[in-house]
Formats: structure tokens, C-alpha cells, sequence
């Protein structure tokens, strides 16, 4: 009887969240009224609860564990309260990012529920510590105008931190990353990534002459030098990708991307023939099953879970997850793909993919160039960890040891993933008082403004892509 | 704001923005083409690439299915259960090996670890791939699925006369057939009894034992191939010396360059010596004469082109023949080399293996043991096919052996093969395994050809016996009538 649930189960989820992830695409179409795109989010949630539910049906039948039940109302109230408050304080933010982060923190707790209670329910404190966070932000980016003043500070406790975990972090895995303040585990580089962005937008948003260039790519240049130091080389790639994009779009000068992804080459060619550990991972990443016993045993055990699982996976506690390394952190992809099955994992990686494109069509919306590059920055961020995290996990690039956001166990991770997702609500949320701004201005020059018009204007509280496609 | 046709304030503002966005637009799509080349990689993984890391012996998952799947059967060619499992009143399951020994390595064992096709077909063995709606229903009544069947391409009868015709000797008989790389038997001794492997093991793999009876000795125990290794020598030296057909030796029973000396069998004196005759007879000095012409380097990049030094094409275990000659070897070294006899290993699978290319005008075909997986209800899951894996040697070169192969059993070495029922073709061998006594391995390789029916390449070594043509050729004699009588 377990084995039928949790075969059933298993389905249902897959089938409950392709729907979910078409909903997120249908509502990226072009002309839908108010009331089909609410449908749409309220579908979603719907969604996402059954998900939810048919999962802990799975897992309450293996575990008999009352204990799971509890946990499971607890983890329900705090979906609802996440979206409850966003409705009732934000009415106007952006309920597609609000949805999937909500439908992305499910799935961690749904996975690292499955694979270690303890670390689940630690999980869940620092989610609802995030969850208080994630409120007041979105406020905060409305009201703090002086934000785009900071530009050296920013730079200073960036390049601060980062020296100071280089000389007194702890090493996990060959890599520095981590600080213990007052018994609290910390990963300073997770939020110097958010500071990072807000440095280079500083920067850039007025002037893009020479000399601006050069001293934004020297602070730039610190901050992955001392993180290439710390061994930390999936940490230095994403500030490397993340600057450079912003350069270029601030510029609008291709050459500067070109010439920083050249130059970046090179530097990795260089790193290749001087570091050891950058050898080692590309041997692991070419032919893991030749070095299976030594530097190859993680991505083996990945792929042997991605690979035995196949399109439909075992089901909730039917694959051995627990055998890959730091499965909780860096290779939760990989432990959803071996028991919820491929296709789950390619809809997960979906959802992501729709929540990069909300960051990316916020950053296109906004006028004022600084939240312009706050919103690139934040989604290129974003987007390249996923990109990093599954592409590693699944041998398509050589392994960096990157968490997928909301999903993967870690506090640093978590909390700084929402404060990301945040600032975008807040920036959403800004774009519509540009807007009515704008649409003022206008009324007052146009005089004219005919029903449809206005219409329009209303449904403008929802998603327009029509700048992407 | 761009629907907004009829303003021409907003149709520019549209303009403009849309001007101002083009670099955002530019890396969101840079970003999606990256995801959806994921997202491809991904389907292209499991699809494809994911079956090889299924399939990896290091992925201990695959021991999962057993839980809901019967461990399929294992056939022989055709359709003789060689390994069947059946599951008492109690539902104990037991893994039964109706022949035991006589297919002891080439089809494995299943409990303490997994060897031979038990390890290899492995996946396909506990997959269940009968109808999905069947499936189903065992699943609610909480009872397993059977697994698939994987058909191999051995032949009962070719493994049970090698079986038999290499009787007490410790050894190995390999018999592929070279059109397609089918191997249609496998055997090697000491063998051990899969049925009771589970009781045996302490004794199996203690230190005391020192028979190494787990050992497959067909594909994984390295011999020195002794004059077999002439076929390879007589390569190197046609290709060097296009004029080869005119060459003579004056064979007196011993070849010494400076205080090194190398005899023939019985120190028997060949005589005036052509290089055909030279092969047929098996003559020491006249190979250890022509092995002092031979250019060193051009010699190991034959041999490396015939697969020494590096892992054979199979996903079996196998070991790695080596081959080891360097300019500036000594003489000793370089005669003894030139007959097989110095530092080269081979393994009796690729003896095998070089045999059947030559008997294939050159090509190799990959080498396979498993034919097809069918499902519980006979429906065909999975059809291997023959596959060419590389041309070892010129069709010309190929021509060149098989006449020189043909001269052992016409009035060579081999004349214990001469047959009305079939054309054999051959090399033997004395390969001395120890510098301390005579005693020596006894090998034969060679194929047999009838019009009208696909040629059998045979490898034959019977460990601490005596010279080839008296050991290893009457078993080779015996599965070449075996396989022609039908």
C-alpha cells in the first residue's frame, strides 16, 4: 500500500507541477486581462498546495511519523502567511515571483524534509527569519533614495568581508567560504553578491566614461581575485559574469564583454595549468568514472542518481539520494531528479528560468538606470547560479559546488536569495508609481484619455513581456 | 504603452525605450539560449548518455530495482536457461545456475558482488519491461515484476566441448565468430560452482588460495603468448621489407649473437628456411635472426595499433596486454621478444581477438555477449547488432597471414587440423612461463573456414602442459569438428 502512494504521489506531483510551470509561461502572454492572469496566479497556488500535500502523503505513509503531519501544517502556514501578507501589504507586487519563490521554498522543504528531518526543520526557522526580511524590504527600497550615494561603502564591505573570510574562514571542501560569528555559520560571499551589484550600478548608472570603466573593473577585479584566492571559483565566476554583463549594458559596448570574456579565458586557461584542484575538477567533469574513487565520487554519485532515476524517478524515498556528497546543499538537483524524476527536474529548472525572466523584464521596465542595473544585476545573479548549480550537477559544465537558490539547505544562501527576490518586488512595485507618474505627466499633455486607455493602465498591474519577445 | 498607436509622444517614447532596452533584451536571450542548451543537454543525458552511468558496476542504485523486479534469466543462444532465478513458498529468492560450472566466469555470479554477464547485463536483468497496466497490478498486490531475459550469443555446445576438451588443465578457450564479434564461448580453469558461491567464498578469495579460481582467465590472466606472437613479428617485418618473399635463413638448431643464444623446440635443426617455412615450422633462430632487422619503434607502434598497452574493446573485465621494447634493447631481449618469449603479456581474449581480424580480412568487430533483452512476455526490448570497431591490419597483410596460416596445418606445426569438413588455419605455440624449468604453456590460434557457413576463430592456452600442437591443437581440432558437423 505505501509503494502504490508513493507511486501515485509520485505522478501526481509531476503532472501538478508541469501545470504550475505552464502557468508561469501562460502568464508571460501578451494581452491578458486582469482577470485571466489572477486566475492564472490563483491556479497556481492552488497548485502548488497539492503538490505540496501529495508529497507529504508520500512521506507520511513512508515515515509513519506523526511528527510529519505537524511539520506539514506548519510549513502550510507559512506559505500562506508568506502570501497572505504579500497580498494584503503589497497588493502590487509581482505575484509570479511570488508564487515561485513560495513553490521553490516548497520544494527545498519537500527534498531536505525527504533526506534529513533536522536539517529541514532548521531550514524552516531561517525561512520564516527570511520570510520577515523579504516583508520590510520591499518598503525599504521605496523609501531609501540615498541608496544609489553609498557607491564606496559598498565597495569597501565588500572587498572587507571578502579578505576577511580569505584569511579566517574555515575551508569545507577545499574552499574558504565561510565565517562563525557568535556560533552562527555564516557565508559572507552569498551577500556580498547583493552589495556587489548595488557597487557596480553606483557606478555606472550616470557616467560610462573611460576612467569610470576602469576603476569599476579594478574594485570588480578585487573582489574575484581575493574569492579565486579562497578557492572559491563558483563565487568568482558569478561576480565575474554578473560585472561584466552589467558593463556591458551600461556601456553598450559589446567590446567590453567581448574583451572581459577573452581575458577571462585566458585567466582560466592560466588557472588550469597552475592550480591543481582547477585540473582536477575539469578531469572529474570529462570523465568522472575515471577517477570514481577520488576527485570523480561526486559527480558519479549525481549522475548515478540522476541516471537511475530517469524521466519518472523512484519516488519519495525509493533511490538512495543520501549516497552523493553535500546532497542537501550543492546537489539537491540532483537528489529531486532521482526521486521526483527528470521531468520534475526540467519544470523546476523552468520555474527558475521564468523567475530570471521576471527579474530581467523588471530591470527592462523600470526608467531610472540605477534600479535598471540593480534589477540586471540581481537577475544575472540569479539566473548564472542556476545555470552553475544544475549545469555542475548534471556534468554539462565542470562542477563548481554552487547551492540552487531557495531550493538547496543553507542559511547565508536562503536569506540572501530573498533579499534578492525582495528587492525585485520592490523595484516592481516602484516601476508602477514611474508609471503612474509617467501616465500623469501625459494626461496632463494628452488630455485626452479614452476608456480603453485606462483599462490598460489598470492591467498594467501584471507582467509585460512584450519588450522580451 | 506601444498599443498606443494613435499618440505620437508615447509611439516615440516606445521607440525610445525599446532602443534603450536593447542590451537587456540581448542577455535574456543570451541567458535563455543558455538554459534551453541545458534543458537539451539534459534531455540528451537521459535519453542517451545516462545509460552508461546506469550501467557503471560503481552504481550501487541499480541494486534498488531488486526490490520490486524478479532478477531476469540468462540464455544461451539457443534459448538454454544458463541462469534462472526462483522464489520459494516463503518468497525467498534463490539464483539457480543449471550448468554451474562449465559457464562458472563467463556468466558470473550474482551474490558477493557481480561478475561476468550477471554484472554486465546487470541493468537490463532487473528492469522489468513488461506491460505497464501488469506492472501495476503486481504493484498493488504487493508482488514483484519479472525482470527482462538477455539472450546471449553463446552456444551450449561450443562452451560444454571446450568445457570438456580442456578437461583437468588450468587454462582458456575463447571462440568468437569474426564476421560479427559474437562470443560463442568462454572458458576458463580453475572454475568455481556459481550455485554455491555464497558458501564458498571465504575459501575462494582467502589468502591460502592461491588458484585465483575467480580470476577470468580468458579475458584477464596474462600469458606469454610465445610463438603465437610470430603472427605479429612476421607483420613487422613484411611491412619493413617489401622483398620478405625472398627471404632464407640457415637454420642449425640456434641463433647466438654475442653470448646470447636462442634454440628451436629439441634444438631440431630446420635447415634452409624461407619466411613461410620459417612461420610453419615454428623455427626459434630463424625469427630470432629477423627480430635483430627489425626497426624498435616501428615495432611497438604495431603492436599498439593491434591493441597492446591499452583496454580492449569489451565491457567485460578484461587486462591489458603489454608490449615493451625500447631502442636500445639488448639482444637477448630483442630475440626473445621477436618469439614471444621477454616481457610481452597477452590475454587468450586478445589472441582472440587479432585472429578473428585476420580471419575478417582485417577488420575487428566489436566483440559482444549479449544478443538481445526481451521482456517476461517475449517482446523484444533490446536487438544488439554487429558493429565494426577498426580495421587492425591492411586486407593485403591480412591475405599475406592466412596463407602463412594455412601453411602450420598443411605441413607446419598444425597438421593435426587437416580436415575434409572444414580449411583451418592457425599459429601454435610453447610460450615458457619460468626461467627455473622447460616446463611451458601449450597455445593455439587460429580459425576455420567452410563455404557456406561463418568461419570460428578459436584462442587455446592450456597452462604447464607442453608444446602447443599436442595440447592446445586437439582442443582447437575438437570444437572446429564440434561447430562444422552440423
Amino acid at each position: 500500500m505505501t509503494n502504490l502512494i508513493v507511486e501515485i504521489t509520485k505522478y501526481l506531483m509531476m503532472f501538478l507541477f508541469a501545470l504550475y510551470t505552464y502557468e508561469c509561461f501562460a502568464a508571460f502572454r501578451g494581452k491578458l486581462d486582469a482577470e485571466k492572469k489572477s486566475g492564472i496566479f490563483n491556479r497556481q497556488i492552488f497548485l502548488m498546495y497539492l503538490i505540496h500535500l501529495s508529497a507529504f502523503l508520500a512521506i507520511y505513509a513512508v515515515t509513519d511519523d506523526i511528527l510529519m503531519v505537524l511539520f506539514y501544517f506548519f510549513q502550510v502556514v507559512l506559505i500562506s502567511i508568506i502570501l497572505t501578507c504579500y497580498q494584503m501589504f503589497y497588493g502590487r507586487a509581482s505575484r509570479l515571483v511570488v508564487n515561485n519563490m513560495c513553490m521553490l521554498i516548497l520544494c527545498g522543504f519537500i527534498m531536505l524534509t525527504r533526506l534529513s528531518v533536522d536539517k529541514a526543520v532548521r531550514q524552516y526557522v531561517i525561512t520564516l527569519a527570511a520570510v520577515v526580511l523579504g516583508l520590510i524590504i520591499p518598503v525599504l527600497v521605496r523609501k531609501l533614495r540615498f541608496l544609489k550615494k553609498l557607491t564606496w561603502l559598498y565597495a569597501a564591505v565588500g572587498i572587507l568581508s571578502l579578505l576577511a573570510v580569505a584569511f579566517f574562514g574555515s575551508t569545507s571542501y577545499g574552499a574558504k567560504l565561510s565565517v562563525t560569528i557568535a556560533g552562527f555559520s555564516l557565508q559572507p560571499s552569498e551577500f556580498i553578491k547583493i552589495i556587489f551589484v548595488f557597487f557596480v550600478a553606483c557606478m555606472l548608472h550616470e557616467k560610462t566614461d573611460f576612467g569610470q570603466v576602469c576603476a569599476a573593473t579594478a574594485v570588480a577585479a578585487a573582489h574575484v581575485l581575493i574569492l579565486v584566492v579562497s578557492k572559491d571559483l563558483g563565487g568568482a565566476l558569478i561576480f565575474f559574469i554578473t560585472y561584466l554583463v552589467m558593463l556591458y549594458v551600461a556601456t553598450r559596448k559589446l567590446f567590453y564583454f567581448a574583451g572581459g570574456l577573452l581575458s577571462g579565458s585566458i585567466a582560466a586557461v592560466i588557472a588550469y595549468n597552475i592550480f591543481s584542484h582547477v585540473r582536477v575538477r575539469v578531469v572529474a567533469w570529462q570523465d568522472p568514472l575515471s577517477v570514481i574513487e577520488d576527485e570523480g565520487y561526486q559527480i558519479c554519485q549525481s549522475l548515478f542518481a540522476i541516471g537511475t532515476g530517469g524521466w519518472f524517478g523512484m519516488g519519495l524515498y525509493q533511490g538512495t539520494p543520501n549516497k552523493i556528497p553535500v546532497v542537501e546543499e550543492d546537489f539537491i538537483f540532483s537528489a529531486i531528479s532521482e526521486e521526483l524524476g527528470g521531468i520534475f527536474a526540467l519544470c523546476l529548472l523552468m520555474v527558475c528560468v521564468s523567475c530570471f525572466l521576471m527579474f530581467l523584464n523588471v530591470a527592462m521596465q523600470m526608467k531610472d538606470q540605477f534600479y535598471k542595473l540593480i534589477a540586471l544585476g540581481l537577475g544575472t545573479v540569479y539566473g548564472f547560479q542556476v545555470f552553475l548549480t544544475v549545469g555542475g550537477v548534471t556534468k554539462f559544465i565542470p562542477s563548481t559546488g554552487i547551492t540552487l537558490p531557495l531550493v538547496s539547505y543553507g542559511g547565508s544562501s536562503l536569506i540572501s536569495t530573498m533579499i534578492m527576490f525582495s528587492i525585485i518586488q520592490g523595484l516592481y512595485i516602484l516601476r508602477q508609481d514611474e508609471g503612474e507618474l509617467h501616465d500623469k505627466t501625459k494626461q496632463n499633455t494628452a488630455k485626452q484619455d479614452s476608456p480603453r486607455q485606462r483599462r490598460k493602465r489598470r492591467d498594467e498591474d501584471g507582467i509585460d513581456i512584450e519588450d522580451l519577445s | 504603452m506601444k498599443t498606443e498607436s494613435t499618440s505620437k509622444t508615447s509611439r516615440k517614447s516606445g521607440k525610445q525605450k525599446n532602443r534603450k532596452n536593447r542590451e537587456f533584451a540581448v542577455i535574456a536571450y543570451a541567458f535563455l539560449a543558455l538554459f534551453f542548451c541545458l534543458m537539451g543537454y539534459f534531455t540528451w543525458f537521459q535519453f542517451t548518455e545516462s545509460e552508461k552511468f546506469i550501467n557503471s558496476p560503481y552504481n550501487k542504485r541499480q541494486d534498488l530495482f531488486a526490490r520490486s523486479v524478479i532478477r531476469g534469466e540468462i540464455r544461451a543462444a539457443d534459448g538454454t536457461v544458463l541462469a534462472d532465478t526462483v522464489t520459494d513458498s516463503e518468497g525467498n529468492e534463490t539464483r539457480r545456475y543449471p550448468y554451474g560450472r562449465i559457464f562458472s566466469h563467463v556468466v558470473g555470479y550474482s551474490e558477493n558482488g557481480r561478475s561476468g554477464i550477471e554484472s554486465q547485463a546487470n541493468f537490463s536483468l532487473l528492469r522489468s519491461n513488461i506491460f505497464y497496466g501488469e506492472k501495476a497490478l503486481s504493484e498493488i498486490q504487493g508482488e514483484k515484476s519479472p525482470g527482462d531475459n538477455v539472450t546471449t550469443t553463446l552456444s551450449y555446445e561450443l562452451q560444454l566441448t571446450a568445457f570438456d576438451a580442456l578437461g583437468s588443465y588450468r587454462g582458456a578457450v575463447v571462440v568468437l565468430e569474426p564476421s560479427t564479434g559474437k562470443i560463442l564461448a568462454m572458458v576458463s580453469k580453475p572454475d568455481f560452482d556459481p550455485n554455491t558461491i555464497g558458501a564458498d567464498w571465504e575459501n575462494l578469495v582467502s589468502d591460502e588460495n592461491k588458484d585465483a579460481v575467480l580470476l577470468n582467465r580468458a579475458t584477464q590472466g596474462l600469458y606469454p603468448p610465445g610463438s603465437t606472437f610470430k603472427i605479429i613479428s612476421t607483420l613487422a617485418y613484411i611491412h619493413e621489407h617489401p622483398d620478405y618473399e625472398s627471404y632464407t635463413y640457415h637454420c642449425t638448431g640456434e641463433h647466438t649473437v654475442g653470448n646470447q643464444t636462442i634454440h628451436c623446440y629439441n634444438n631440431r635443426r630446420h635447415g634452409e628456411q624461407n619466411l613461410k617455412e620459417s612461420f610453419a615450422n615454428s623455427c626459434n633462430s630463424s625469427y630470432a635472426s629477423l627480430g635483430l632487422d627489425l626497426d624498435l619503434d616501428r615495432f611497438s607502434e604495431l603492436c599498439d595499433s593491434l591493441l597492446f598497452n591499452t583496454a580492449l574493446p569489451t565491457t567485460s573485465e578484461s587486462s591489458k596486454s603489454s608490449f615493451v621494447l625500447t631502442n636500445g634493447a639488448g639482444a637477448g631481449t630483442v630475440m626473445g621478444t621477436a618469439i614471444g618469449q621477454g616481457k610481452t603479456l597477452v590475454t587468450p581474449f586478445h589472441m582472440a581477438l587479432i585472429t578473428s581480424a585476420i580471419a575478417n580480412d582485417g577488420v575487428l568487430m566489436r566483440p559482444y555477449v549479449i544478443d538481445h533483452v526481451t521482456d517476461a512476455d517475449g517482446g523484444m526490448v533490446e536487438q544488439m547488432k554487429p558493429e565494426e570497431y577498426k580495421s587492425l591490419l591492411s586486407p593485403e597483410d591480412a591475405g599475406i597471414l592466412k596463407d602463412y596460416m594455412r601453411a602450420v596445418v598443411e605441413n607446419g606445426t598444425g597438421e593435426k587440423l587437416k580436415s575434409d569438413a572444414y580449411t583451418a588455419y592457425g599459429k601454435t605455440g610453447s610460450a615458457e612461463f619460468s626461467s627455473t624449468s622447460k616446463a611451458s604453456h601449450s597455445w593455439f590460434v587460429g580459425y576455420a573456414h567452410r563455404d557456406g557457413a561463418a568461419d570460428i576463430a578459436v584462442s587455446v592456452i592450456v597452462e604447464d602442459s607442453g608444446v602447443g600442437s599436442e595440447y592446445a591443437v586437439p582442443i582447437a581440432r575438437e570444437i572446429f569438428d564440434a561447430y562444422y558437423k552440423q
